[in-house]
């Protein structure tokens, strides 16, 4: 491969030909037939350029960038010689760590790396004829080296400690690489006198590991692995994966980290004086004190420019064609480059080009920083485009690099122009969560449950889901708390008492709905809104707020989110859903949530979104794109979210830490595997999502669902297939490409990263992406059907771009750690926040009406329908978006600005004509996006009610409407039913005893009480049908005492009982109570009953004339026939009495029941007191 | 009307052991004059039912019943229109309508062939004249008239004391021109656990944002309203927002805000 790239330097061949020659198989017809010639030869090799290329430029970086962490290129080790380093150690790492502790013995590292590479089979690949022919250079070196070490040796994983071990590195005290003082943060000044009091960022320490250099490397690049063997552990399997309940050992780096951070801030306490670095791992080491500020770079002091600039042309061309796997990482090693401290120095003579081999790879491609920025530079002009499109705060490092405007001002001048142009203010900060799921009427209710049980197991079980829930939010930041140990048995309880399957599928559900409103950020993109932490921000005022928020973005937003390619992470809430999916270990409810998450993936996957056409006049149609936007991002983050949890159930029960060991295991896992469906045919949905041109919606939520996979997945056909398609969809999203129908650039941003993302996963073989080359040239996809795809849509926004993909936000944090680093030179680019602290925080704060009316207008839409919401935020987007355009056209008509945009010439009526087209077409897109979006959510919101109503229609409606209320006139002012029931109880009560002697009721009194019971009988306001049923029980009973004689009276001690005819007075209010004012039915028959009656049995002499005339009156005013009270009499006779009872009873009721209407003038005679009772209540 | 913890202290503290009878509440109303009658009883009512929480169980126990039923029985033996019963249950400081269901379920194990169902008990108790036997049944009637803090009678005055300040509550929403929906229209929607109001568009009161209202027409004590918020407003919490403001019993005591996110 060397022999490609010396041809390059040596302008045999052009390097337009050559990046045609990698990109395509065939010779082109516009090759020169020399350069064709040079080519053919080489052709074999074709395939291993691009690695070869990038190991490379990562070896000949490694002495540049020794304390950073280092880029990875997952790129299969093909660089076969390294040329361009005499005398050098072997490398095997990208040697960056052997610089620091230079090895011992340089000796080969065949034997190490012999294993993977074997084990990997068919990727053995002897000394081939690339290296015959190749070895055209001074190849003596070459030959040699390549005899020694096997061509995969090399940088094959050039990544830093974590690469197929350097034995040398093995054999010598292996360096701490958490040691911040040892490795300080790439950029960053480390502890020194310089640096002490800088800020700096240090992005994650890769363990090392011996044993690596057996096993295959199973990490993610610069990023804490998911399932990585400690050094001090070897082989523990790793039985359940995502960190959850993982060894002890595999949270070594989270603990270790913990401890530096401890340590760290011991230290400063300690020495306020800063001390040199002293190293841990005993080894002599130079002082690097003079190490630590970033050497100023010079382009006059440039080595061989031609040779870089040649370099820098075949990186960018293999860049721009999507040759390189991640487009970012490309990036980001770039501006490692760009921001190399300085150069660790080797023997001075490696300082020194020999003049004869400037021209040839021998010569090391980076002699100096001075290189280094050169080559950055020139890669960065051709990158440009890319560039543009980062969020406003790279660019704005960028443009403030001085560096890079001291190499190359055209650049800088273009960045500063593009960072003043540019609206992509992105936040790094993780968006918050949020609230619970509110009752979902339409499916939570009683009538979608089998039976009353399974319905109240199903509210406990989301009131213990819930509390779970709550308790997780409280204290999973505590340390020492673990999920498993507070939680595990609660959820594990409650997963139990789901028995049947739908109550597996309402909890489910619920789940999946609580999912969704906790991890996506609430107002989507764009709409990170003030009014999420509230209760703090407000009351700072809104002046402040922005200032705030910028220092919570610096708290909050995590420090490194792993590294250019971090591998998959489940963050803040998410790990609550998988921890309980763990947790809860149930195969009954990972069955359910995959058939839930499928369902919804395809319905959102096929999801009508919203397609006007893209106006002509940028700045209005990105305007009004601004609603489609938001929507396309709350479908595109609902989906990753579904797929990324889809994909973590479903290849849960097949997740290990490694793959299998040998080829024959793998052999019998595949036949078994390939038999197994997959949960979602993805491989379909793909397919027609290309088809439809919608690939930039399907394919970023397919690379979280394959993100997920295990070891076997992609070599299993079917998913081996979908690789295949989407590599060659990555390799058809050609940046440079602009043209009609083509992709929109960051939707193409969006898909390159997120594939570049997937590419650099663990799980995917590293060679997938360089070996399914041969098959992509013969793999066609009819992509160009239809020219309306999403995929022509600028439906992507830098924030979504950034929200997908917070790797790429690691590009801003190289830039920014640099200038922290060198801000002593520069003047200091960081601005400081300086916090307010604000007095009383915990005592109520003083809220901002601002803040308030934000919060009030949150909790309104909290409770209304979606549609609501939506056609505020419509009629809002749709106003604001014609005061744009009004402040636009500042003209005084808008007709007038379709008047200018015509040609003078035009007829008037064409004019109107056009005028009103506009207007008639806007008005169209409103309602297009009105039918297509609210009139849907409406129709549902419809549905539900109806059948609701359907529902409850039944007896009950009827027979509240027959109910009475009180009068129009009434004020209400009765007496409430709950006085009265307990006035009327104490009157029983005195009435049945034991009372004091002196204890009575007045006549009037009770009168009195008479008189209130009507009032709040005909009042009705503050009456229930309990009360009053109530009422009329202890208006039954209290007549019943009336008759017996038996209340209190207070009064001359001589009388103690009632008048007759105050009795019968008020018996008749009674008897006009029950008659007219009850509306519940009284229980008269109670008057009859053996306990009533009884009281009569104990009085001497017994009085019967009352009772007798209240059953008169119960006859007579139809409150009671006689056959029921014939009953009633009938079943005394059950009961025992005093045989002179049973017999006056008898003698008594017999002829009552015998003489039906008789008239009886002597009881009529209370009729004339009744007209008294006026003049009663008066006195009373 | 706002009641001041150490006003309430001070009632509470008139509280301990005293017996659950109007001449109870009557001392205590000429105790503390100013109070009214039903802010007293809410009070002593909940003080009382802390009190029979702690000592229930010791109330239960088979020995206790059998005891009881024999004294019962004694009593009655020797005078059936003596108020056995209650006095009986001041003696041993349980609530009269307890002893009475105490009482009732064991003389109905002795008189029927099968164990009696807790519906028919309570039928009984709600009306004693279904009591198969007279002297229980008044015995029973006895208790329950004089209990002030226990029984079908009290359960029914509690339950109009809610109902009452609901549509008091009503009426000064509506007064004030909020929207809201209440209970009625939220089951009907098909929300099976609701507050009394939820307001259709939140409000603000001192600086916190209000959602629903649910008014317990008790006196909000903090034991009771941690129960509350533990059974009850959670559960709301789970169902529909995050954001608590429990406005408690109207006349007799103070509005809690409680934050429930």
């Amino acid at each position: 491969m060397a022999a490609v790239l010396e041809s390059l330097l040596r302008e045999e061949v052009s390097v337009a030909a050559a990046v045609r020659w990698i990109a395509r198989s065939a010779q082109s017809s516009e090759d020169d037939p020399g350069e064709a010639a040079a080519l053919s030869s080489l052709q074999p090799l074709r395939k291993e350029f691009v690695p070869f290329l990038l190991n490379f430029l990562r070896e000949q970086s490694s002495r540049v960038l020794p304390q950073g962490p280092p880029t990875p290129a997952k790129a299969p080790g093909s660089s076969a010689a390294l040329p361009g380093r005499p005398g050098g150690p072997p490398r095997g790492s990208r040697g960056a760590r052997s610089q620091l502790f230079p090895p011992t013995e340089p000796s080969s590292t065949a034997g190490a790396s012999e294993a993977p590479s074997a084990r990997r089979g068919g990727r053995r690949r002897g000394p081939g004829p690339g290296r015959e022919r190749g070895g055209r250079g001074p190849g003596g070196l070459e030959e040699g080296v390549s005899g020694e070490s096997p061509p995969w040796a090399g940088g094959r994983r050039p990544r830093g400690s974590g690469s197929p071990g350097s034995p040398s590195l093995a054999r010598s005290d292996p360096p701490n690489l958490s040691n911040l003082e040892e490795f300080p943060p790439v950029g960053s000044v480390p502890p020194g006198p310089a640096g002490r009091t800088k800020p700096s960022r240090r992005i994650n320490p890769t363990p090392v590991s011996e044993e690596r250099s057996l096993s295959k490397p199973k990490t993610c690049f610069t990023s804490p692995p998911i399932n990585c063997v400690p050094s001090s552990q070897p082989s523990v399997p790793d039985t359940s994966p995502w960190g959850h309940g993982l060894p002890p050992g595999c949270r070594s780096l989270q603990e270790e980290r913990e401890m530096l951070r401890k340590e760290r801030s011991k230290q400063l306490q300690q020495s306020p004086t800063p001390t040199c670095p002293t190293s841990e791992s005993g080894s002599p080491l130079p002082s690097r004190t003079g190490n630590l500020t970033a050497e100023p770079a010079d382009p006059a002091r440039v080595s061989s420019r031609q040779r870089l600039e040649l370099i820098a042309l075949v990186y960018s061309s293999c860049i721009a064609e999507n040759l390189v796997p991640n487009l970012f990482l490309e990036l980001f090693f770039v501006l490692q480059l760009l921001t190399a401290r300085r150069m660790v120095a080797t023997k001075e003579s490696d300082l020194e080009p020999t003049p004869e081999a400037l021209d040839s790879l021998e010569s090391p491609l980076f002699q100096s920083v001075h290189d280094c920025v050169f080559f950055a530079v020139q890669v960065l002009e051709h990158q440009f485009q890319v560039l543009s499109y980062l969020d406003k705060g790279t660019l704005k490092l960028l443009a403030e690099n001085e560096r890079l405007l001291c190499f190359s001002p055209a650049l800088q001048g273009r960045l500063r122009a593009a960072y003043e142009g540019s609206v992509a203010r992105v936040s790094l900060a993780m968006p918050p969560s949020a609230q619970a799921v509110s009752f979902q009427p339409e499916t939570d209710n009683r009538a979608n449950f089998s039976s009353d049980r399974a319905f109240h197991t199903f509210k406990k079980q989301r009131d213990v889901f819930f509390e779970v829930l709550r308790e997780w939010e409280d204290r999973h930041e505590e340390p020492g708390w673990d999920f498993e140990k507070g939680l595990g048995s609660r959820i594990r309880t409650m997963m139990g008492q789901l028995s049947a399957a739908c109550s597996h599928s309402h909890f489910v559900r619920l789940f999946q709905k609580q999912l969704l409103q906790m991890c996506q950020s609430p107002g989507g993109p764009g709409g990170a809104g003030l009014g999420e932490a509230p209760d703090v921000l407000s009351m700072l005022g809104a002046d402040k707020l922005g200032r705030l928020r910028r220092l919570q973005e610096r708290l909050v937003a995590p420090q490194s989110s792993g590294g250019p390619c971090p591998p998959p992470t489940f963050p803040g809430c998410q790990g609550f859903f998988r921890d309980f999916i763990l947790s809860a270990s149930s195969f009954q409810f990972n069955q359910h949530l995959m058939d839930s998450l499928s369902l919804k993936i395809r319905e959102l996957n096929s999801l009508a979104l919203p397609q006007p056409e893209p106006s002509d006049e940028d700045g209005e149609s990105d305007v009004d794109w601004q609603g489609e936007r938001r929507q396309f991002a709350v479908v595109l983050l609902s989906l990753r979210l579904l797929a990324k949890f889809l994909g973590f159930v479903a290849f849960l029960p097949y997740r290990g830490p490694e793959p299998p060991p040998t080829r024959e295991l793998q052999d019998s896992i595949l036949a078994l595997r390939s038999q197994v469906p997959p949960a979602l045919d993805v491989r379909a949905l793909l397919q027609q999502g290309l088809q439809a041109r919608r690939a930039v919606l399907t394919v970023p939520w397919l690379v979280e669902f394959l993100s997920l996979a295990d070891h076997i997945v992609p070599l299993l056909d079917y998913y081996r297939s979908i690789f295949t398609l989407l590599l060659h969809l990555h390799r058809s999203l050609v940046l440079s490409k602009e043209s009609k129908g083509e992709m929109c650039f960051l939707n193409k941003l969006l898909l390159l990263a997120v594939l570049g993302w997937l590419f650099q996963i663990p799980t995917v073989p590293e060679d997938l992406f360089f070996l399914e080359e041969d098959q992509l040239d013969t793999f066609e996809v009819d992509t160009v059907t239809s020219g309306h795809g999403l995929d022509g849509m600028p439906v992507v926004d830098q924030h979504l771009l950034y929200t997908c993909c917070p790797y790429i936000g690691e590009l801003r944090k190289l830039l920014a750690s640099w200038v922290s680093g060198s801000s002593g030179r520069s003047g200091g680019f960081v601005r400081k926040i300086t916090p307010t602290t604000t007095a009383g925080l915990g005592a109520q704060p003083p809220q901002t009406t601002q803040g308030l009316q934000a919060q009030l207008a949150q909790a309104f839409f909290h409770n209304q329908p979606p549609s609501l919401r939506r056609t505020v935020e419509f009629v809002a987007e749709r106003i604001g978006s014609n005061c744009v355009k009004h402040i636009k056209f500042c003209q005084k008509k808008s007709p007038g600005a379709v008047r200018a945009l015509l040609p003078e010439e035009t007829p008037a009526a064409v004019l109107s004509s056009a005028e009103n087209i506009a207007v008639g077409l806007a008005t169209e897109k409103a309602c297009a996006w009105l039918s297509a979006n609210i009139t849907a959510l409406i129709q549902r919101e419809v549905k539900a009610a109806v059948s609701r109503t359907l529902r409850a229609q039944g007896p009950e409606p009827a027979a509240r409407g027959e109910r009475r209320g009180c009068s129009r006139a009434c004020e209400h002012h009765a007496p409430l039913p709950s006085h009265l029931i307990s006035e009327i109880k104490d009157v029983l009560a005195l009435a049945v005893g034991p009372r004091d002697p002196e204890e009575g009721v007045s006549p009037e009194h009770l009168e009195q009480l008479l008189g209130q019971l009507g009032q709040t009988l005909q009042c009705r306001q503050f009456l229930c049908p309990p009360a009053e049923q109530h009422l009329a029980k202890c208006s039954v009973e209290l007549a019943s005492l009336l008759v017996a004689d038996q209340i209190p009276v207070l009064g001359p001690p001589a009388q103690h009982r009632l008048e007759r005819g105050q009795a019968r007075r008020l018996l008749h209010v009674l008897l006009s109570l029950w008659k007219d004012d009850f509306q519940v039915p009284v229980p008269l028959q109670l008057l009859l009953s053996p306990r009533n009656l009884g009281l009569l049995a104990d009085t001497r002499p017994r009085e019967w004339d009352l009772l007798l005339f209240l059953l008169r009156e119960l006859v007579e005013k139809g409150l009671m026939g006689r056959t029921e009270i014939e009953a009633c009499l009938g079943s005394l006779h059950d009961t025992q009495w005093p045989k002179d009872f049973s017999e006056e009873l008898a003698t008594l009721f017999n002829p009552f029941l015998a003489e039906p209407h008789m008239p009886e003038p002597q009881l009529r005679a209370c009729e004339l007191v009744q007209t008294n009772r006026g003049t009663v209540l008066a006195q009373s | 009307m706002i009641l001041t913890k150490a006003q309430y202290d001070e009632i509470a503290q008139c509280l301990v052991s005293v017996l659950p009878t109007r001449q109870s509440l009557r001392k205590l109303k000429q105790r503390f004059p100013s109070q009214s009658q039903a802010t007293l009883l809410s009070i002593f009512s909940q003080e009382y039912q802390k009190h029979i929480k702690r000592t229930h169980a010791k109330h239960h126990t088979p020995e206790a019943i059998e005891s009881y039923y024999q004294r019962y029985r004694n009593g009655v033996g020797r005078n059936g229109a003596a108020p056995v019963l209650l006095e009986l249950a001041n003696e041993v400081d349980y609530a009269p309508s307890l002893m009475a269901r105490i009482i009732l379920e064991r003389f109905l194990q002795e008189h029927e062939e099968t164990p009696p169902s807790k519906s028919v008990i309570n039928s009984m108790l709600r009306n004693p004249s279904q009591i198969p036997d007279g002297v229980l049944a008044n015995q029973v009637y006895q208790c329950i008239v004089n209990d002030c803090c226990y029984g079908p009678l009290v359960d029914c005055i509690k339950h109009a004391i809610g109902h009452e300040h609901e549509v008091l509550l009503r009426d000064l929403l509506l007064e004030k021109n909020l929207s809201f929906l209440d209970e009625d229209q939220l089951r009907a929607k098909g929300y099976e656990k609701t507050p009394d109001f939820i307001l259709q568009v939140p409000v603000a009161v001192e600086g916190r944002i209000i959602h629903w209202i649910e008014s317990k027409a008790s006196f909000g004590d903090e034991c009771s309203h941690h129960a509350y918020l533990h059974n009850q407003f959670w559960s709301y919490w789970n169902r529909d927002i995050p954001d608590i403001i429990a406005k408690c019993s109207w006349p007799c005591c103070t509005s809690i805000p409680s934050n429930g996110s």
